[in-house]
């Protein structure tokens, strides 16, 4: 069985969504999609322990041996991620069952579990396959799944913003699979180790330098780097609430990953920073992504599009970490995938619950929650504090490495730039803080707190940002073995 | 001893459970906040004892980075700093019942609990054995004293809660953090070591620029041009002013300032780098812009936050004077200062509960209607301005030698220039309160009058009972200091000494 497990990581989720629309009843579809995402999370916990304890894990899909069959190759850094998008696929699950209750109807339920299952799956497969060919199958599954996720929003212009959606994001699948079609042209392999033994052979060619480029371009769109980030903001802000906290804890970040593994692992740190410049690219977009947007956040009136901002400048953070082309930033990098999960999972699932109880997320709606929902408000305070990076949140752990990053490299203006632009999440938390706690509350009455079922889940997440920031030893450590083995290439 | 330690912040965490829990009972609510502050006091005292027998103990908490501590250790200065925060905090507890009850305030309880925070954050920033403990507590405290200051929840003291959390917000993130992440990128630890952990890690041109990021990534030190936080805090009930913001917050930045120097630069090496030169410049230039402006200010509370950020800028020098006198006065103006600036802010505060003034001009013969709490505002001057009879005259002895000694006549210059307009602007105070003469049909009739409609106790005293308790308190202090300033002096050569 435990031989098993990478595939089972991905098949479990995969198999349970069209179970989901067999149930028909929304309840017991809920029941199955918690019991799915619980299973791929633990799933996920024992592939980590394996990995850190026994090496690189090599599955043979059917028994096929690579590179001609499909190959599952786990390391040290896709089990970090599946770790990640597990953890809040599992926690978002729970969390759906009253959500989604209350803000999609009735009878589109079992489909949105079906959609929500298969996003999963999607994400882990993204993550887990050694197969280039296969990350592209499992892109189209999580991004079309995305798209009818994002639609089930309440407003209309959920339509609209799946739609810009769908555009966009099949604009980076084309770039992505045509990148992937040079790479085969050249080399005539689809497995990643494979490839990237093929690849320094032909380095010089401008084909692949071509291929380079439209991957870099797809991968782009897909994490919503400034300024390839349009699609983002409608998506979150219109998507049902449980939608948006799965989404922006995950997608983007196992785009980041799909990033990381071509750039790094296939094309080898040498060729992405040496010949490509790959650093000397991305850092000015991650410092306008993270100055500009934060700005931008800061003038937004609807708390769930102002968070959606947010994201496209910590995006930014976690790009300016591979810039710097070192193993600590390349750490931050890591450990902002994780943190950034933790933090932005419990702001969005803050926001569901106000949405829960008043149907609305905008600044003002807010005025007096902080007496009337006190552990919502709560929980939004200690994740807007980690947005923040206050010591003892997980934010602070993410600042410390990137700046440490920063340093090493002698770019002092740049850690500047990273502190200042976190007194920008200051304001922009602040304001829905000051707006909540320091106003009078002018509905019912009768308003209260959210169930616990919604508080339950957020407040596991709120309760990790301070866990993770005050015992960071541990997950600093596997992300500094992940950024070393993605530095030393696969040869190592 | 380590128990002791984690008592000392343990101890008020819980004693804001118990005053939460006794939130119906304000009496034992009150003897609640009392008892906490007391055994914190005593637990102080225990560890003074075995610091000054040459232990240094020591406690971690947890290591969230690799290599990166939340640790706690005490030494002499931290010691220092403790006794002081803690003893006051037992005299403005006593202070409070009488004001907050007097003044009529609104969330009481919420008060006593924050006020209880804030105390457990300034025994971690005393006892932080590293930088980074020293930040995260110091950022908890300001997050603590945020609800204080904006206590009256009116549009002005939101206002004023802005300004207080923006300025030691971005001054400590952007300056402060740059500096600890600096300190750890070049000499691989951020553990407070006797001597230092810089030398020979470092370029003498970067000193400067890192000594630089803490003085003024240090907001709670006031140093201008980051001072404004303070004068905007004053929005606070008076007993916060009086603890916080003259006491606990506003030491707990110079008293960071003073630690980082001594125990992460070493002052030898700060003074064969010459690394604090400029700092001791900017610092003089504090002491005499505050004092200038303290000069302009009717209000009182507000001139005695400007005097306090003068103040404030004389630790800040002590430290940067970089030699030992420097140390021992920076150290025992963080004692002296705490007890002469409280005493004047209690003093302010029952002149406010009393008689509802708050403006200097408005005092004009109301010393004689209040004699204890203008003598004892006399005396706190005294202190203040340094002169004996007062503990005051010992710190601004040292300092003053101590500039002599780095070689810096100018510095002894602006010491007696703002030694003159502190005397100036405060003994403006008593002076109209004992010898002005009352204006009565300005604000319908004399002081007597306009509170009669009170018709409380305190009427007949001028002040709560229980608040010229805790004035008579500190201002014998202030006196006491000056006859036996020993206890404190003994601290700051051990600190100088290592």
């Amino acid at each position: 069985m435990s031989a098993h497990l990478p595939v089972l990581q991905v098949v479990v989720p995969l198999l349970a969504a069209p179970l989901c629309l067999f149930l028909r009843k929304g309840r017991a579809a809920w029941g199955l999609a918690v019991l799915a995402s619980l299973s791929s999370w633990v799933i996920a916990l024992m592939l980590l322990r394996r990995v850190l304890a026994e090496g690189v894990i090599s599955y043979a899909i059917g028994d096929w041996a690579p590179p001609i069959g499909i190959e599952y190759r786990v390391d040290i850094v896709n089990a970090w991620v599946l770790l990640i998008v597990s953890t809040i696929g599992a926690v978002v699950s729970l969390y759906a069952g009253s959500s989604v209750e209350r803000e999609v109807d009735a009878h589109r339920i079992p489909l949105f579990y079906a959609a929500y299952l298969l996003c999963l799956s999607g994400l882990l497969g993204i993550t887990i396959t050694g197969d280039v060919f296969n990350v592209f199958v499992f892109l189209e599954i999580s991004s079309l799944s995305a798209y009818a996720l994002i639609a089930l929003g309440q407003h209309r212009r959920a339509l609209t913003s799946a739609f810009r959606y769908l555009i966009m994001g099949s604009v980076g699948a084309t770039f992505i699979v045509i990148g992937i079609g040079l790479l085969y042209a050249m080399t005539g392999s689809l497995n990643m180790a494979d490839l990237a033994e093929l690849l320094p052979g032909v380095w010089k060619s401008r084909t692949v330098k071509v291929a380079y480029g439209f991957l870099a371009v797809g991968f782009c769109l897909k994490l919503a780097l400034f300024p390839l980030h349009l699609w983002l903001p409608n998506a979150y802000t219109f998507a049902p609430s449980a939608v948006t906290a799965f989404m922006a804890s995950t997608a983007t970040k196992v785009a980041v990953y799909m990033l990381l593994r071509f750039f790094l692992t296939i094309f080898g740190a040498p060729f992405s920073f040496d010949v490509m410049a790959l650093d000397r690219v991305l850092l000015p977009l991650a410092l306008v992504a993270i100055a500009s947007m934060s700005l931008v956040a800061i003038f937004q009136v609807d708390v769930k599009r102002l968070l959606a901002y947010s994201s496209v400048a910590q995006i930014g953070y976690m790009i300016l970490g591979l810039s710097f082309a070192t193993v600590t930033g390349l750490t931050a990098t890591l450990l902002h995938l994780f943190n950034h999960a933790l933090m932005k999972g419990a702001l969005f699932m803050a926001m569901g619950c106000v949405m829960y109880r008043i149907g609305s997320v905008r600044i003002e709606a807010m005025a007096g929650l902080g007496r009337r929902m006190p552990w919502t408000m709560g929980a939004f305070v200690v994740g807007g504090l980690s947005l923040v990076g206050v010591p003892l949140t997980v934010g602070f752990v993410s600042k410390w490495y990137l700046i440490l990053g920063a340093l090493e490299r002698g770019w002092w203006p740049v850690a500047v730039l990273v502190l200042l632009t976190s007194l920008l999440a200051l304001v922009y938390v602040w304001r829905v803080v000051e707006v909540a706690y320091f106003r009078e509350f002018p509905g019912e009455e009768e308003t209260r707190e959210a169930p616990w079922t919604l508080l339950g889940p957020t407040w596991a997440l709120a309760a990790l940002n301070l866990y993770f920031g005050i015992d960071a030893a541990r997950a600093a450590d596997v992300a500094r073995q992940a950024a070393e083995t993605l530095m030393a290439g696969i040869g190592s | 001893m380590t128990t002791q330690l984690l008592l000392a912040m343990a101890v008020p965490v819980a004693g804001a459970g118990f005053i939460a829990l006794l939130r119906r009972n304000p009496n034992a609510r009150e003897a609640a906040s009392l008892v906490t502050a007391g055994a914190l006091f005593a637990i102080v005292l225990q560890i003074h004892g075995a610091v000054s027998g040459g232990a240094r103990p020591e406690l971690v908490l947890a290591e969230p980075l690799p290599g990166i501590r939340i640790a706690l250790e005490a030494e002499p200065l931290g010691v220092l700093f403790a006794l002081i925060a803690s003893f006051l905090w037992i005299v403005t507890t006593v202070y409070s019942i009488g004001y907050m009850r007097g003044h009529h305030e609104k969330n009481q309880t919420r008060f006593y609990i924050f006020f209880a925070f804030a105390i457990a954050s300034v025994m971690g920033v005393a006892f932080a054995g590293n930088l980074f403990t020293l930040f995260a507590f110091y950022e908890v405290l300001s997050l603590a004293t945020f609800p204080l200051v904006t206590h009256a929840g009116t549009e002005k003291a939101k206002r004023a809660g802005r300004v207080y959390l923006g300025v030691l917000f971005s001054t400590s993130v952007v300056f402060q953090l740059l500096g600890i992440i600096w300190v750890y990128a070049i000499a691989g630890t951020v553990d407070f070591e006797p001597g230092g952990i810089l030398r020979g890690n470092v370029a003498a041109g970067l000193v400067p620029v890192l000594l630089g990021l803490f003085v003024f990534g240090i907001g709670k030190a006031a140093v201008m041009p980051f001072h404004r936080w303070l004068p905007a805090a004053m929005v606070a009930p008076t007993p916060v002013s009086a603890l916080l913001h003259a006491v606990a917050v506003v030491k707990a930045g110079v008293f960071a300032v003073l630690k980082i120097t001594v125990y992460v630069f070493g002052i030898e090496f700060v003074a064969e780098t010459g690394a604090s030169v400029w700092l001791m410049w900017a610092a003089a230039a504090t002491i005499i812009l505050g004092s200038l402006v303290a000069f302009t200010r009717d209000n009182l509370k507000a001139r005695l936050a400007y005097s306090t950020v003068s103040q404030l800028s004389y630790v800040v020098l002590g430290a940067m004077l970089a030699n030992g006198l420097g140390v021992i006065g920076s150290g025992m103006h963080i004692a002296m200062h705490a007890f002469g600036k409280i005493t004047l802010f209690f003093c302010a505060g029952a002149i406010m509960v009393a008689a509802h003034k708050s403006e200097v001009s408005q005092l004009n013969g109301l010393g004689r209607r209040m004699p204890v709490t203008f003598a004892a505002f006399l005396i706190g001057t005294l202190s203040i301005v340094g002169l004996p009879p007062t503990g005051g005259a010992w710190s601004k002895w040292f300092l003053g030698v101590g500039s002599v000694e780095a070689g810096q006549i100018g510095l002894v210059a602006v010491l007696m220039l703002s030694s003159l307009l502190s005397l100036a602007y405060l003994l403006e105070i008593p002076v109209r309160g004992f010898f002005g003469k009352a204006e009565g049909a300005g604000d319908g009739g004399p002081p007597g009058d306009t509170h009669a409609h009170h018709g409380d106790a305190h009427a007949q005293h001028g002040a709560p009972r229980w608040s010229v308790a805790a004035i008579a308190v500190t201002a014998a202090a202030c006196v006491a200091l000056f006859v036996y300033p020993e206890p404190f002096y003994r601290l700051m050569t051990m600190v100088a000494g290592q």
